[in-house]
């Protein structure tokens, strides 16, 4: 017979933070997921069979019966493309300057190291101020179209890209740089055939959550015309656009009630793209991360 | 091989003292190769490196030969790595590193302001510490410096990744599973792979900065064999913590030390003694080797 014991032994009060802390990472996690499913469920019961086909099909209109986003979805599309098309080679280009040729030590890397964090800070409406200002009319004066809404939110994201690049850029192990320009490659090579290899994974992750981010941003279009009744689809670059979140608004404040559940309806489109973007940026950092 | 009887050497009492394992171990008295003149490959006058304001190793005056293993002994801090690392120009890269001094190499002047530093770590190949393959295939990190430094035909490419291979002693291990993922390999076949992507560059020196330090004793016995069979066409630099193994490798050895300035209380390295290794180990010179080497001290 063994004279010691392993059964739990703990003071009553070591018993009390245990079982504390249990039950307050549970609620936590319930909040965090029971969140996103009231929403869903809530939008859902709104929606009132708003979510169909002619949803995806009709253009914005004044009749509740014929009203659709078809426009919204593709200036979304358009606005957001061209964003990221601008935004993310920019980005990931100036992020490989700043980390692979430029010392860190230096006055001027100092500086724009300094402004592209408080660039990425900046609220949104202000791009959209000086988008207004200096792209919509101004020299520029591009008025309010596709052009200069993705320009505003291209200026927007940079930043965000850039940071994230420069991340996904420091991560890689400096022995591959030394192994690479061990071998007499030069250091354009090295970036390109060693550290983008390896970063771009988590580029891609990050450029694809600032994008998103763009999707759903309605502040600065705002000021931008976005709030328009458009009733046909962007073809170009200076064509008239609405896009998703602000189409909400605009149904969501209607005075006729039939509106609202079409809002809800869009509401949840709109979610679903998002959900559908960030599920792609989990799937290739998980992809990269096996491999590894 | 020479056989030079080792006991005609005269060694102070001091020295030996020395471990028998280390003095077993130091080779019979190399000759140079009947077909290569060992002439001074690198030539060190007055080199001193230093990071900022920081002096990792200062005033090192050394000829290095070709075609033989040259170690570099001595504690940690002693500026060895610091001054391997300066020999093909790795430390350009790190922000304020500065040579001092003249490294000549085969009489041309490493940082001329004509020498270019791409063009000198392909001559100057280097093997790091801890094993670096790309997260490549294992053709595809051999044939890397080809790629960047030439345009080659499939074929040709072929015939360098599998000479490259069968030089480092590494060909019968891997020639099934060359499009596999170099990151499978144990830590001691990724080293030799390290070694096959240097010399597919076809280099006149391989600089190796303690490339055992990481493996276990086998891999590092089979290293060590491929150094010395290496040593025939190429000259071997080598930074060493392990003392045996730069008595068992190397043709010469220097041995590095650290100095504490009063002033400002921060170490510099230099250069205590170079000599044949046999000279280092049984008939040191200086009393801080023989102290190093004797275990005294280190």
């Amino acid at each position: 017979m063994s004279t010691i014991s392993l059964k739990r032994n703990l003071s009553r009060s070591r018993l009390f933070k245990e079982n504390f802390f249990r039950v307050l990472v549970s609620l936590s996690i319930f909040f965090a997921l029971g969140f996103i499913l009231f929403v869903v469920f809530i939008l859902f019961l709104q929606s009132r069979g708003a979510l169909n086909l002619d949803l995806f099909r009709n253009f914005p209109s004044a009749r509740p019966a014929n009203a659709g986003i078809q426009s919204a979805i593709f200036g979304s599309i358009w606005v957001v493309g061209i964003a990221a098309l601008v935004a993310v080679p920019i980005g990931i280009v100036a992020a490989i300057f700043l980390e692979e040729f430029i010392n860190p030590n230096n006055r001027i890397a100092k500086i724009i190291d300094l402004n592209v964090r408080n660039l990425a800070g900046v609220p949104a409406v202000v791009f959209g101020m000086v988008g207004l200002a200096f792209i919509a009319r101004g020299s520029l004066g591009w008025g309010f179209t596709v052009g200069t809404a993705a320009l505003v939110l291209a200026m927007m994201i940079l930043p965000v890209v850039i940071i994230v690049s420069r991340e996904s850029i420091r991560a890689v192990p400096s022995s591959l740089r030394d192994g690479s320009l061990a071998l007499g490659a030069t250091q354009w090579q090295t970036v390109w055939r060693t550290v983008m290899p390896s970063a771009l994974p988590s580029i891609a992750t990050g450029a694809i959550l600032s994008v998103s981010r763009a999707m759903g941003e309605s502040a600065p279009l705002l000021l931008l015309g976005a709030l328009a009744f458009v009733t046909y689809n962007p073809e170009s670059l200076d064509s008239d656009y609405t896009i998703l979140p602000l189409i909400i608004f605009r149904y969501a404040s209607d005075a006729k009630e039939e509106f609202h559940a079409i809002a809800a309806a869009t509401s949840l489109v709109l979610m679903a793209i998002l959900f559908l973007m960030n599920l792609t940026a989990i799937l290739i950092r998980d992809r990269s991360q096996r491999k590894a | 091989m020479n056989t030079e009887n080792p006991s005609g050497v005269r060694i102070n009492p001091a020295t030996a003292r020395a471990s028998q394992e280390i003095r077993a171990a130091v080779p019979p008295q190399k000759k140079s190769n009947a077909t290569n003149t060992n002439h001074a490959i690198f030539s060190l006058n007055d080199v001193s490196v230093s990071y900022g304001d920081f002096i990792a190793v200062s005033k090192v005056n050394m000829e290095i030969p070709s075609h033989s293993i040259t170690a570099f002994i001595g504690p940690s801090g002693c500026g060895k790595s610091t001054l391997i690392r300066s020999l093909n120009r790795t430390n350009d890269l790190i922000p304020g590193a500065k040579v001092g001094g003249k490294i000549m190499y085969e009489g041309i002047d490493l940082y001329a302001s004509d020498s270019d530093a791409v063009e000198v770590r392909r001559r100057i190949g280097m093997v790091f510490q801890k094993p670096n393959p790309f997260p490549k295939s294992i053709y595809d990190n051999v044939a890397f410096g080809p790629r960047v430094n030439y345009r080659q035909s499939k074929s040709e490419l072929d015939g360098i990744v599998e000479s490259s291979l069968k030089s480092a002693a590494l060909w019968d291990e891997v020639k099934n599973r060359l499009k596999e993922s170099a990151l499978g390999l144990s830590g001691g076949q990724q080293q030799r792979l390290c070694i096959a992507r240097s010399l597919a560059v076809n280099p006149d020196v391989i600089l190796m900065d303690e490339p055992c330090s990481a493996l276990d004793p086998i891999a590092t016995m089979k290293i060590e064999d491929l150094m010395i069979e290496l040593a025939e066409k190429y000259t071997i630099v080598i930074v060493t913590h392990n003392m045996q193994q730069a008595s068992r490798v190397a043709s010469y050895t220097a041995f590095f030390s650290t100095e504490v300035n009063p002033d400002n209380d921060r170490r510099t390295g230099q250069l205590v003694e170079f000599d044949d290794t046999r000279n280092i180990f049984l008939n040191p010179t200086d009393p801080r080797t023989e102290a190093y080497v004797t275990g005294r001290v280190g």
